[in-house]
């Protein structure tokens, strides 16, 4: 679950109306965020046992009240103060969803974005991309500007592997623009790491930097994503600036500046779905910072083939805005409640489903609602989705619990009643029982037992030495405990057993008409 | 050494009986000068009499103290004397301070060998081999301290002071001390810090008591029976032999026998619940799952974050799952792809390498995904139903006081037409107030494979606060569609882990106390019984 820091009183300020700290939390579980922690950066800092800083940096700290909220892992549109404030103003009713425009492109050659498909095919596929126009960026907003393509990166993005966004300063370079992939040593450009030295490398020569280089090893993690590739992904300008070699780096030319006017975002991707999830996103929360708010401009993106015609195009970003149904009689069933057609299309005004209406044709079940849904949320896949939404609206702890008339009978499995037939005999006749774990080091459950060691289920990413193998015997626990108790009084011995279960690799077994390769054996 | 012979048992039995019977320690052997005799004729004088003070007494008699103690507490017992506790503190000397008393301290030492060696001074390897290691290392520094001595530019100690200029304070303290039979009065605070700072003197309590007659005194005693024999009863000898009080409180001695885990008692708890909520136990012994099953079938993507080696253990030997029901793989594939039954899907490419890669299952919801499956599939078509289960999951975590990367879930699930989020929330509800948790919160969440999704939280009565007890959901119509369940069928589930609520009501704080070879036995042994106050009992109770 994402973790999203917001400073409280710029979170006030842009909500318009200040909470105490219990009415917040209360507002965020009913709305189905949770406010995790209140902090300020000093406290964090005193608090942390990773960073030591000196006594003189954390009273440098600021001891402005941060909320440190989690949110949905879905919610891409709540990772930034933006995003948050505008749910939780639409859904205390204060302000409306926003609709958003895609305005008429002011600049046909800033509007263009031509794909070299043959080799960005290779390594990079897609790329989809927007401009913001007059935006006006202050410190707060190029923070939260930055923070939410961060979040973006480490969530939706998968560390970039899928999507990695670039933002730059439109007028600092000359459209059109184009997306290819080329030779590292061809690449050669002022990465935005280097600005201030002006530091040109190489493609190649950059990524051994970035895998060395001390004060650049936040970007380390993402080199082997494109290291390996003998074309580098890259985005030039028409001069052949180089705007960013992704999904590593922008180039320092194009970098955003408090001044900055109007933004290029290009996302490049590996999935395209996604790429426009991300997109959309950022467009959605920056975009309010338009001098026509929620507006953009859009950019036709063309692929071409070796002989440089076109085979594929289409105009990015997307915002696309859909309506979508469910039948109220179905929504009242789900939910469990009765809510009259009207009212219900109300309540979808709270979370961002408005504008909504009913049908005026009913269908077979009854009336229709069809609810707006903004690009914002990808989220929405099918009806019970709505349902879902409609139910956060009218409060889940307002539904009325029922108990489900179900007629079933309880039982157990033959296996587990037998376990615990033997465990309390065993229990009485003396033993103590134990619980161990079912991972273990091949050495714990071969080489220290004496046995030569043959086959065993093992991990591909133990997370320590503990967890090479599924234990095939229960004896390295029972030993071990032992080992751990040495310090008992042995008067009348230690009587330990333990009845659970060991893994044992059979490429016969089938279960639910599925081979894995293994099965478990209760011993 | 695992066995233990029955005989054992049945004298263990034997003398458990007689401890409950028995007061105290019987007193030791009677001599003439035996502490009893010794005792009970110091108070035979006068019914006012009394032993200030065991511990004097014991010196003047000439006996051993804890023998004293011992049989006071054993006449005690049979009410002959009354007993108050004393506890007298004093300071004894240290080793060191013992040679301090007798050959003066550390830097008069080497102040001494300073002044004798005149103006030149010491060096300190000299001075060293002079009066040796220890008393030079602490009595050159305290000589500077004091500025009896000062070093000069070479290196070498000078003596500055004259021997008749200087008193040993220290020796004076510790003999004033001494004298004083070590106790704290005889020196001021200040002192008694600065010497212990040293390391001189120690601070020991005693603990002795002061005895008088009580209600039962007799100059002699009469020692009463700790049994009823055979023979007492032959011989009629019971009527008139005086029998030992019995003293309920001793703990006896152990009954042996063996214990169970208690994550385990209460995991039988909760199983017990669960079936007498009308849930079927599901077969979870199945701990090696395909990537389909443990997260395809449930409709969570294949680019989910979940699906990282950072939160899943992944197999490297079998590597790859072999086989998977085909017509079903294909509609799961086609559902991720493109949708069908009202959703629109996720729009991505499935790939079958990515369901095929095997792993530690992270959740027995991929047993829950089969046992719909084979409910929607089975002889005469689809069924109402109510599972659960209670079993191992791992997850690639990192380790801390709550999580390890194996632990136990519990999960329930009801399968029927038409249910609601009400009906959720009255299983819910229903289950937790069998475990004494009655006031719920719901707070919406989000889970790939569940829609509308609910996090419990519950008002813990132990903790007395708001935590979070549980994850719940309604199974998405996306998961039931490709296994052929009727569509207005709807599931709705619930889970928690087995080792929190154990935590809580076993008050353990780490979670290494309660599972894995690292458990003391000892906390196994005294675990009480497990039971569950439900909320009908609670209610009844106010």
């Amino acid at each position: 679950m994402p973790t999203v820091s917001v400073e409280r009183a710029a979170l006030f300020a842009h909500i318009g109306r200040t909470f105490t700290d219990e009415e917040f939390d209360e507002l965020c579980f009913e709305f189905g965020v949770e406010l995790d922690e209140i902090t300020s950066e000093r406290e964090e800092a005193t608090k942390s046992s990773t960073v030591k800083l000196n006594k003189q940096q954390i009273a440098a700290l600021s001891e402005e009240v941060i909320y440190k909220i989690d949110v949905p892992a879905n919610r891409y549109d709540l990772l930034c103060i933006e995003g948050i404030s505008r749910s939780l103003r639409v859904f205390l009713g204060e302000m409306d969803a926003p609709t958003y425009e895609i305005l008429k492109a002011t600049d046909e050659k800033s509007s263009t974005m031509t794909v070299i498909q043959s080799s960005t095919a290779t390594i990079r596929p897609f790329v989809v991309c927007a401009i913001l126009r007059d935006v006006t960026f202050d410190t707060a907003r190029y923070k939260s500007f930055i923070e939410l393509q961060d979040q973006l990166h480490r969530n939706l993005c998968r560390q970039r592997t899928l999507v990695a966004i670039g933002t730059h300063d439109l007028d600092s370079v000359k459209g059109p623009f184009v997306y290819d992939a080329r030779a590292p040593k061809d690449i050669k450009f002022v990465p935005l790491t280097h600005t201030d030295e002006e530091r040109e490398f190489n493609g190649a020569s950059l990524m051994e930097h970035y895998e060395t280089d001390a004060s650049c090893k936040h970007l380390k993690p993402y080199v082997p994503i494109i290291k390996d590739s003998p074309l580098y992904p890259v985005v030039l300008d028409s001069e052949e600036t180089i705007l960013s070699l992704p999904p590593i780096i922008n180039g320092s030319k194009s970098r955003i500046t408090l001044n900055t006017k109007s933004v290029f975002i290009e996302c490049t991707a590996t999935d395209l779905t996604k790429a426009n999830i991300v997109l959309d996103t950022v467009v959605a929360m920056f975009s309010e910072y338009a001098a026509t708010p929620f507006s953009v401009e859009p950019v036709t993106v063309s692929y071409v083939n070796d002989a440089n015609k076109v085979v594929k195009s289409y105009v990015t970003p997307q915002m696309y805005t859909r309506k979508e149904t469910a039948s109220v009689k179905f929504v009242n069933s789900l939910i469990g409640i009765d809510v009259d057609p009207e009212p219900m299309a109300q309540l979808c005004n709270k979370i961002q489903l408005g504008p909504a209406r009913i049908l005026p044709e009913a269908g077979e079940d009854g009336p229709i609602l069809e609810v707006t849904v903004p690009p914002t949320r990808s989220d929405i896949l099918h009806a019970v989705d709505i349902a879902e939404d409609i139910g956060i609206s009218y409060g889940y702890n307002n539904i009325v619990k029922t108990v489900p008339q179900t007629c079933t009978v309880g039982g157990e499995q033959p296996l587990n009643q037998l376990g615990d037939l033997l465990r309390e005999e065993i229990g009485r006749a003396g033993y103590v029982e134990v619980l161990t774990h079912g991972l273990c080091s091949i050495n714990d459950n071969f080489t220290a037992l004496g046995r030569p060691i043959t086959e065993a289920v093992s991990l591909s990413n133990p997370a320590n030495v503990e967890y090479q193998v599924v234990r095939t015997t229960l004896l390295p626990g029972l030993l071990k405990t032992l080992q751990h108790n040495k310090s008992m009084s042995f008067t009348g011995g230690f009587k330990l057993f333990e009845i659970s279960d060991v893994v044992l690799p059979d490429k016969e077994h089938v279960v639910t008409e599925t081979v894995v390769g293994a099965k478990n054996a209760r011993r | 050494f695992f066995s233990s012979p029955r005989w054992r048992c049945h004298l263990r039995f034997h003398t458990r009986v007689r401890s409950i019977l028995k007061t105290q320690h019987l007193p030791t052997p009677f001599t003439m000068s035996d502490p009893e005799s010794a005792i009970l004729a110091a108070l035979s004088a006068s019914p006012e009499a009394t032993i200030p003070d065991t511990y004097t007494f014991s010196s003047t008699h000439n006996l051993d103290h804890n023998q004293v103690v011992g049989v006071s507490k054993s006449l005690e017992g049979d009410a002959y004397v009354k007993l108050t506790e004393l506890s007298t503190s004093f300071f004894v000397l240290g080793k060191e301070a013992d040679s301090i008393v007798n050959d003066g301290s550390q830097e008069m030492c080497v102040l001494a060998a300073l002044i004798e060696a005149g103006e030149g001074g010491l060096s300190m390897s000299d001075l060293q081999g002079l009066v040796g290691k220890d008393v030079c290392k602490i009595g050159m520094g305290n000589c500077l301290k004091n500025k009896w001595a000062k070093k000069e530019k070479d290196g070498k100690l000078v003596a500055v002071v004259k021997m008749e200029d200087v008193k040993d304070e220290v020796r004076e303290l510790l003999q004033q001390l001494k004298e004083g039979g070590g106790d704290p009065k005889s020196l001021d605070d200040k002192d008694v810090t600065a010497l212990k700072r040293r390391k001189l003197i120690s601070l020991v309590t005693r603990k002795s008591y002061s005895i008088v007659r009580g209600p039962s005194y007799s100059s002699t005693r009469v020692k009463r029976a700790a049994d009823l024999t055979k023979e007492m009863l032959d011989s009629g000898k019971w009527k008139e032999t005086p029998f030992k009080e019995y003293n309920f409180k001793t703990l006896g001695e152990s009954v042996g026998g063996g214990y169970l885990h208690p994550l385990l008692k209460v995991r039988a708890e909760f199983r017990k619940i669960l079936m007498e909520m009308g849930f079927h136990e599901m077969p979870t012994n199945k701990w090696v799952e395909s990537s389909f099953w443990n997260f395809d079938s449930l409709f969570q993507p294949q680019s989910h974050p979940a699906r990282d080696a950072h939160d899943t253990f992944f197999i490297k030997e079998p590597a790859q799952t072999v086989l998977v029901p085909e017509e079903y793989y294909d509609k799961v594939k086609t559902m991720h792809e493109v949708g069908g039954s009202g959703s629109i899907g996720y729009r991505y490419d499935f790939k079958r390498e990515e369901a095929f890669k095997n792993l530690l299952r992270t959740h027995t919801t991929a047993v829950s995904s089969q046992m719909l499956y084979k409910l929607a599939n089975q002889k005469g078509g689809f069924q109402p139903a109510r599972y659960f289960s209670i079993d191992r999951v791992f997850r690639n975590e990192t380790m801390d006081a709550t999580h390890l990367c194996e632990f136990h879930q519990v999960e329930g699930l009801v399968a029927d037409y038409n249910l609601s989020l009400g009906d959720l929330i009255g299983t819910i509800e229903t289950f937790f107030r069998k475990i004494g948790i009655t006031k719920l919160r719901f707070k919406p969440a989000f889970n790939p494979y569940t829609e509308p999704s609910m996090e419990i939280f519950g008002y813990h009565p132990d903790l007395k606060k708001w935590t979070e007890i549980g994850n719940s959901g309604m199974f998405r119509p996306e998961m039931l569609a490709p296994m052929g369940l009727p569509e207005n069928v709807r599931v709705i589930a619930w889970g928690l882990s087995l080792e929190r609520p154990t935590m809580i009501k076993y008050r353990i704080d780490n979670i290494r106390n309660l599972f894995g070879h690292k458990v003391d036995l000892g906390m196994t042994k005294n675990a009480p019984v497990c039971r569950f106050e439900t909320a009908e009992e609670e209610e009844q109770k106010q």
